[in-house]
């Protein structure tokens, strides 16, 4: 037999529970409750109106470039909802309403977005990492997160294992079963350290959940300008892992999805890949301008596959929140919003203090860089 | 105390810190089954695991990143490039997320990771193999680069890297990881890895070296004396953070200095050193600074290697020409 077709065992599959029009696939609806389904739509509303005024504030020259998540919402409410406090966060810099859910403050985003390190605070116990800006560097750090549970795991099954966690980390699970879920974009997908990060997962089976959020443009370049791949999903079988993809806009598509990687990684069977195919509805950050390289019609054909109104209908369909809900829940946010950033503008004031940016640098500061702090501080 | 060759000091310690840390996590190419190219981690499979010497797959970039991800889970991993020549495709994951993680959390998540490398010339290796790009390291804010100049010293400051609750870089100078053996104690010795240290005294000049180029400025040291020329001679050890009180103090003294190092001249290492001489001891100084370094080119293929690398000649006369210069 000089040819035959080669046998993989990974299936590669496509999944929609929410059509366009809010109405749902019965046998995929997985029946969250009504309070779950209020605080996805909460926070995605949240972020929404959030990236609404900040959009505002940066014309206004009140805060400098940030990334827009608008229209994105589902393909990062749905997904990072499926994680427990204790599991890990490792986000890109669109992760907004990753962030949101995961209880960070907004008048901290706020103080980043000004320009402020101060910002950048995470909570002690907190285990989201930093956002990071190159792109697609963080999904080494997933998978070095995951290498470390993965092996606790295996000393805990040889009966050996201490659970002395070194200086960092100081929490979690006791079985050590954590999950780490990473994002990333489609340009994301051309980069070499995905794809290292990638093949080194799924050759170790580490707990992670690859979250890859297709939303059609890496500033000017289109998705098919990135990869002569018919899908990013494909991808993963190439590197023995299960690849998935799912409506981006779809949240209840994008929470399943995740819940079943989420799952699978918990029990140790290793990394997932979820695409979700999304579109992002403004700009790539407050410095680009889409007008010169894509088309509006494509712009208007999208709003019609709005994560939150898909999520409206899909309740209302199911008497589990109605008009009045949703305008408590506008009201709501929009004061939260009002007060995340009277907050901040009052912070600013009190972050003049140009010495700030030697804090953190070293855990013990050389004597040079003491020296220079102190010129700094005399300058005042 | 037993007399033992550099890369068995270097064994040792990662022995040490393995047995005394059970987050202590070895990975690279071929640091498992094989042992390592120069069998820097030859045994510590067999003895400690799969998961602990990870054998990694060909990918600078994740070796680092991973690293990185490791330390910030609470693991104290210490990774491996084959050569420093290749850390370039690892670098970006040093210098955008090791270097800052602690900064950019704003204090939250430290990185304490070393990253261990195969470093500069001498041994007759293909091209990539015998660069000396120590200051590529030391440019970069939060990151300390260590670069040990023999057995006692290399246990020591490695104890001190995997330690340190900071990112480290410590370059191993190849060409001395089997060419002498020194006595290393066998309790432990944890160096101080902020510390320069003076290895031979002396009235006339002051030589800052580190690395291979430690012994053979002490070598043209020892020959010297024989023409009544007294060296003080400092083994810099860090790089980054430089300790310049030692070298400061020093140069005070003899008020004059020659500082000797493979990596090419310009923008090379001893133009900070000497600038911080011409800030701190200007008045004291009797005669214009020596460099003996490599030279603006890349490395030679191995044929021509010895020339480009300072030797014995060109140190002595760069100290005779420096002592001799009236004051």
């Amino acid at each position: 037999m000089p040819r035959s077709d080669i046998e993989i065992d990974l299936r590669l599959e496509e999944m929609h529970v929410l059509d366009e029009n809010g109405d749902v696939d019965e046998d995929l609806d997985p029946g969250l409750d009504r309070d779950e389904l209020i605080e996805m739509a909460r926070v995605m509303l949240l972020a929404r109106r959030f990236d609404e005024r900040r959009l505002k504030l940066q014309q206004q020259g009140r805060i400098g470039t940030f990334a827009p998540v608008i229209g994105q919402e589902a393909s990062q409410v749905g997904p990072v909802s499926a994680l427990a406090d204790t599991d890990w966060v490792v986000p890109s810099y669109r992760e907004s309403a990753v962030a949101l859910w995961r209880g960070t403050s907004m008048s901290d985003l706020l103080l980043y977005d000004a320009g402020f390190n101060e910002g950048a605070h995470i909570e002690p116990e907190s285990r989201d990492l930093p956002i990071a800006i190159p792109v697609g560097t963080q999904l080494p750090h997933a998978a070095g997160i995951a290498y470390v549970i993965a092996m606790r795991q295996a000393a805990n099954r040889n009966g050996n294992g201490s659970n002395d966690n070194g200086g960092n980390d100081d929490g979690g699970n006791d079985d050590g079963s954590d999950v780490v879920m990473t994002f990333f974009g489609d340009g994301a997908t051309s980069e070499g350290d995905v794809h290292e990060a990638l093949n080194l997962a799924a050759l170790r089976s580490l707990p992670v959940v690859f979250v890859c959020q297709n939303n059609q443009w890496a500033i000017s370049t289109p998705v098919a300008g990135q990869t002569a791949s018919a899908t990013l999903a494909q991808k993963a079988v190439a590197y023995g892992m299960p690849g998935l993809r799912v409506d981006g806009n779809d949240i209840l598509a994008t929470r399943v999805a995740a819940a079943e990687a989420v799952a699978r990684a918990r029990a140790g069977d290793g990394p997932t890949f979820v695409e979700c195919v999304t579109y992002r509805m403004a700009v790539h950050t407050t410095a680009d301008d889409p007008s010169v390289y894509r088309d509006e019609d494509e712009v208007e054909q999208w709003k019609r596959r709005d994560p939150i109104d898909r999520l409206r209908t899909y309740m209302a369909n199911r008497d589990l929140a109605g008009d009045d809900d949703f305008e408590h829940l506008e009201s709501s946010v929009a004061e939260q919003v009002a007060d995340a950033v009277e907050q901040a503008e009052a912070r600013f004031e009190e972050l003049g203090d140009p010495a700030g940016m030697f804090d953190h640098v070293w855990a013990e500061p050389p004597p040079y860089a003491e020296a220079q702090r102190k010129e700094v501080e005399r300058r005042g | 105390m037993a007399e033992r060759t550099m890369i068995e000091a270097i064994r040792l310690a990662l022995h040490e810190a393995m047995t005394d840390d059970d987050t202590v996590v070895l990975l690279g190419e071929d640091v498992g089954v094989d042992g390592g190219v120069f069998r820097a981690t030859e045994g510590l499979h067999e003895e400690f695991g799969p998961w602990r010497v990870f054998d990694s797959p060909l990918a600078e970039a994740v070796i680092v990143g991973a690293s990185v991800g490791m330390a910030i889970a609470g693991a104290r991993p210490v990774c491996e490039l084959q050569f420093s020549g290749f850390s370039y495709l690892g670098f970006h994951q040093l210098e955008e997320h090791a270097a800052r993680m602690r900064w950019r959390s704003r204090g939250r998540f430290g990185v304490p990771m070393v990253v261990r490398m195969p470093y500069g010339a001498g041994v007759r290796a293909l091209e990539h193999h015998s660069e000396s790009k120590e200051v590529i390291f030391a440019h970069v804010p939060g990151l300390t680069t260590v670069i040990p100049s023999g057995p006692r010293s290399a246990r020591a400051l490695l104890a001190a890297a995997i330690r340190s609750p900071d990112p480290v870089v410590f370059l191993e100078p190849k060409s001395i990881y089997r060419a002498f053996r020194e006595e290393v104690p066998d309790e432990p010795e944890v160096a101080d890895l902020r510390s320069a240290r003076r290895v031979r005294e002396g009235d006339d000049i002051t030589l800052v070296a580190w690395g291979a180029m430690v012994r053979r400025t002490q070598e043209a040291a020892d020959a010297l004396a024989d023409d009544g020329i007294e060296c003080d001679v400092i083994d810099l050890q860090t790089i980054s953070p430089l300790d310049e009180s030692l070298i400061v103090e020093s140069a005070q003294q003899t008020g004059r200095v020659a500082i000797v190092h493979e990596a090419h001249r310009s923008f090379g290492p001893a133009g900070e050193i000497i600038a911080r001489l011409v800030e701190q001891a200007f008045w004291q100084l009797e005669a214009p600074i020596a460099r003996v370094t490599g030279y603006d080119v890349h490395v030679p293929y191995f044929a021509r290697e010895q020339a480009y690398l300072p030797d014995g000649d060109r140190i002595a006369d760069a100290i005779r020409r420096t002592v001799e210069e009236p004051s």
